[in-house]
């Protein structure tokens, strides 16, 4: 089981990382225009679709990567003083009070609409001959599956947790706030802190 | 189970049972009412901790499925899918939205650069001589940085890894420490070029440009009253804030500088005897010109801004073709190079204005040849203006105002100044400052600038700072390895910096992704929830109630801002944005209250969330890296005086909303 769960997170996790490359390709493709526009003074009409596109791909196709992660953004004033077993209940409950629901309308009702615009071979109004949108609006059910996909492995993370009293592992990623990193970074190590510790209790005692 | 978790779930409870009361009966119930409970069970459910964006998202398709059905049962399963869908699209073609991940890119980006230590060290240097000298360094480390990252956490944690212990070091109180650290690491949400601020403009439909001009004054106003507070208490209590040894303020200077010093203490003139006096014995001359040339390098740069400005104050009305004047002009900037020995050249900036004066006024050569370089840098300017009203061939320029000339007197009296004080150690704290502050201020204010003064979008400036800040990766990583490798090995160097700068855009891509992931789902699920909110009627509901309580314009932002500031408390900014503002925005034309004012006190007030316990996100980053003597409730109380600070700046910006508003005012009448 936790095989299979762990195979999910890696694909969502795949797909996400491959989409993520979008940002790199976003700032090189601004930039070349903002260069070709003001010193070439050659500006391209698709520019404006293309980086909507680029950045509206980007952070949908990323939600499941994100999910796998846990990188939502959750109040977590109580949740993270809640010992494991109700986390997962309460995460359980309103997985399928909200999450399903919620995103099973979503994946149905962008299936249509991006049925729709194929039907009428949409492209962009901004400019005149604008870019296609159909593959645009294509990303709405796709990146839905992917979300839909990762939420049921959640759940059945939240159900392990429930038997078993502890979160089962997840794989892991690049962290926004990595200390070991860091600290590499700015070359300080963990015995250069603790020899810091001689400081603050001098401190505590002159306080006294 | 824990105290605190029977509290919480009590608190809950209570608004459960308190909303059922308050709620008429269900015979009773209209629309509106169901949304005020759709508002009531959202707090309940962030608070529940299940991701926000998908419990908006579920909440806002079955309420608003309800307000269809209402109307219509027939239509409403489709009506709701549609209303869903293209609140989604709406998100993914937003294209105030866009400049998010660019910005969040760039910030991963110049996080990992790699510069902040040295950005640190070289600020220490300069501050030196101020009381708390290690505190204020801290303090305007951590706003550059955060400025130009905008990641609280990771700027707590670097300046918890380097400043924290310095500060140590030094005998600081361990309070005062921290409470610099947490609360110059939060600066970085306010001044732009923040993430928050286009959460609000595209929350509020506010022109980020705007935002972004009015966020400067209170913005720096912050980062000021921090740094005087810091500057008042070390002078008043200097037993928590001792003065660095005098071993620790010594700055080592390079061979040929100390046998320079050994004449004079002057730098400037020292460098220029050295350079006409046949020169020192054992220093290269190329050595010696290259100082001299950074140490003309302020005089280069207001000389460059003054005429800049000049030529933009000045410009003919007309428009009338120059290029004749110009390329005659540009044939004599090549003598007056010459002339000068190199001391213009590279310069860009520099080189626009000596063509006219050049063509106009051939006193100007004589002027560059006397012996005191000094006389010719501060004298330059003045003849550059003075020969605006008698142009020759030239189309008539409209005379100079008279705030030119004040700027350029204070600018002459400020260098002449500078360079009085410019000792051997000044020069070389300013080499410092050149490497590690002057790169990272220039892409901000080369960002911000081209953004408030509407030479490119958001979008546009924040791709070229992630361009930007990839290239100071790579500068400032190369750097790095030259100085590691044993030989002067470029190809090896070029190649390890390569594979580096890869990881580095890897990493940061992968971020960015995630976090932009974040805000715009939940986006994606506030507008879905917006849209049910306000077909309920919920929305009306709140304004009646509003406007029936009949306050006034100063209690109604008082009232708004201790809501914004409760919630700070357990939330964190995306959901307060993203969720509430919603809900503030529609009232604010019945008050009269500007919308970019109202988002200047928010992002303003949203700094006390960081700080606010228990849930303040900078001090648990601050305390995973610091000794383990140093308590929690020691940041917190070091952070008490920030946060009144932080207040005080609010009450400051509401009294004189000329702070944040003359900026926006002036550029964009």
């Amino acid at each position: 089981m936790q095989k299979l769960l762990l195979t999910i997170d890696k694909m969502s996790t795949f797909v996400g990382q491959s989409f993520s490359w979008l940002i790199v390709a976003l700032t090189f493709f601004i930039t070349w225009e903002v260069f070709s526009r003001y010193m070439l003074d050659a500006p391209h009409p698709y520019a404006y679709d293309v980086m909507i596109q680029m950045y509206g791909t980007l952070f949908m196709m990323a939600g499941a990567y994100t999910l796998a992660k846990n990188g939502h953004v959750r109040g977590d004033v109580l949740y993270g003083f809640f010992p494991s077993r109700l986390q997962a209940g309460l995460d359980l409950t309103l997985y399928l009070l909200f999450f399903i629901p919620g995103v099973v309308a979503f994946v149905w009702a962008g299936y249509n609409y991006a049925a729709e615009s194929w039907i009428i071979n949409e492209h962009s109004n901004v400019t005149a001959d604008g870019p296609p949108i159909y593959p645009f609006k294509t990303i709405i059910p796709i990146a839905g599956a992917f979300i839909l996909m990762q939420g049921i492995v959640e759940i059945i993370r939240c159900v392990i947790c429930l038997k078993q009293g502890e979160w089962p592992s997840r794989a892991e990623d690049v962290q926004e706030v990595d200390v070991d990193k860091l600290k590499n970074m700015v070359h300080v190590r963990d015995e250069d802190i603790a020899k810091l510790d001689a400081y603050v209790v001098k401190q505590a005692g002159s306080d006294k | 189970m824990r105290k605190e978790v029977w509290f919480g779930l009590s608190i809950m409870a209570a608004v459960v049972i308190m909303v059922f009361v308050l709620m008429p009966a269900p015979s009773q119930m209209t629309n509106g009412h169901l949304g005020l409970l759709m508002l009531a069970l959202i707090v309940v459910g962030i608070m529940l901790g299940f991701p926000t964006a998908f419990t908006l998202m579920g909440m806002g398709v079955f309420f608003g499925w309800i307000a269809y059905r209402s109307v219509n049962p027939a239509l409403a399963n489709q009506q709701i899918l549609d209303l869903m869908v293209q609140r989604a699209y709406s998100v993914m073609s937003n294209d105030v939205l866009i400049a998010i991940p660019l910005f969040v890119f760039m910030g991963y980006l110049v996080e990992r650069a790699a510069l902040i230590d040295r950005l640190f060290k070289s600020l220490h240097l300069a501050t030196v001589r101020i009381p708390g000298a290690l505190a204020v360094a801290t303090i305007v480390t951590c706003a550059i940085f955060a400025t130009a990252t905008g990641i609280v956490g990771a700027v707590v944690t670097l300046m918890g890894l380097l400043a924290f212990p310095a500060m140590l070091k030094a005998g600081y109180n361990t309070k005062v420490a921290a409470g610099a650290i947490t609360a110059g690491g939060c600066l970085g949400i306010l001044i732009p070029p923040s993430v928050l601020l286009i959460v609000y403009g595209a929350v509020a439909g506010v022109s980020v440009v705007k935002l972004y001009a009015g966020a400067f004054g209170p913005g720096f106003m912050l980062a000021a009253l921090y740094v005087g507070y810091v500057i008042v208490l070390a002078k008043l209590r200097p037993d928590l804030m001792p003065p660095l040894p005098a071993s620790e303020r010594v700055v080592a200077l390079p061979s040929y500088a100390q046998q320079l010093a050994a004449r004079g203490n002057n730098a400037l003139t020292g460098l220029w005897h050295g350079l006409t006096g046949g020169g020192v014995a054992g220093v290269r001359k190329s050595t010696l010109l290259g100082q001299f040339f950074v140490t003309l390098l302020p005089a280069l740069f207001i000389v460059a801004m003054l005429g800049a400005t000049w030529q933009l104050a000045t410009k003919p009305e007309a428009v009338i073709d120059m290029t004749g004047v110009v390329e005659a002009g540009g044939g004599v900037v090549e003598d007056v190079k010459e002339e000068s020995g190199g001391l213009l050249s590279q310069d860009g900036g520099g080189l626009q204005e000596p063509p006219a004066e050049g063509l106009q006024e051939p006193p100007v050569e004589g002027a560059k040849q006397s012996s005191a370089p000094v006389a010719a840098e501060t004298v330059k300017p003045e003849i550059v203006v003075k020969a605006a009203p008698v142009p020759v061939a030239t189309p008539e320029r409209t005379a100079t105002p008279l705030w030119l000339w004040i700027t350029l007197g204070i600018c002459t009296a400020g260098l002449a100044l500078l360079y009085w004080l410019w000792s051997w150690v000044r020069l070389e704290v300013f080499k410092m400052l050149l490497t590690s502050f002057f790169p990272l201020a220039m892409l901000i204010l080369a960002v911000l600038g081209s953004i408030v003064f509407g030479l490119a979008t958001p979008t546009e400036a924040a791709a070229v700072g992630a361009f930007g800040g990839c290239i100071l990766a790579a500068a400032y990583r190369f750097n790095t390895h030259l100085r590691e490798a044993s030989g002067p090995n470029f190809g090896a160097t070029a190649w390890t910096t390569v594979k580096d700068l890869g990881g580095i855009v890897k990493e940061s891509s992968f971020l960015t992704a995630k976090t932009s992931a974040m805000v715009c789902w939940l986006f994606v699920g506030s507008s879905i929830f917006s849209a049910s909110f306000a077909l309920l009627g919920g929305q009306e509901l709140i304004n009646q109630w509003v406007l029936s309580l009949d306050m006034t314009p100063l209690q109604f932002m008082i009232l708004a801002q201790i809501i914004i500031f409760l919630l700070g408390w357990p939330l964190e900014w995306t959901e307060i944005i993203v969720i509430f503002m919603p809900i503030f925005i529609p009232l604010l034309p019945h008050f009269g209250i500007d919308p970019l004012f109202f988002g200047l006190l928010v992002a303003l007030n949203l700094q006390t969330a960081f700080l606010s316990p228990p849930v303040a996100m900078a001090a648990f980053y601050l305390k995973g890296v610091a000794p383990k003597h140093v308590t929690l409730n020691q940041i917190f109380l070091g952070m008490m005086p920030f946060m009144v600070i932080q207040v005080i700046a609010l009450v400051l910006l509401y009294t004189f909303p000329g702070i944040g508003l003359w900026l926006p005012q002036t550029l964009y009448k």
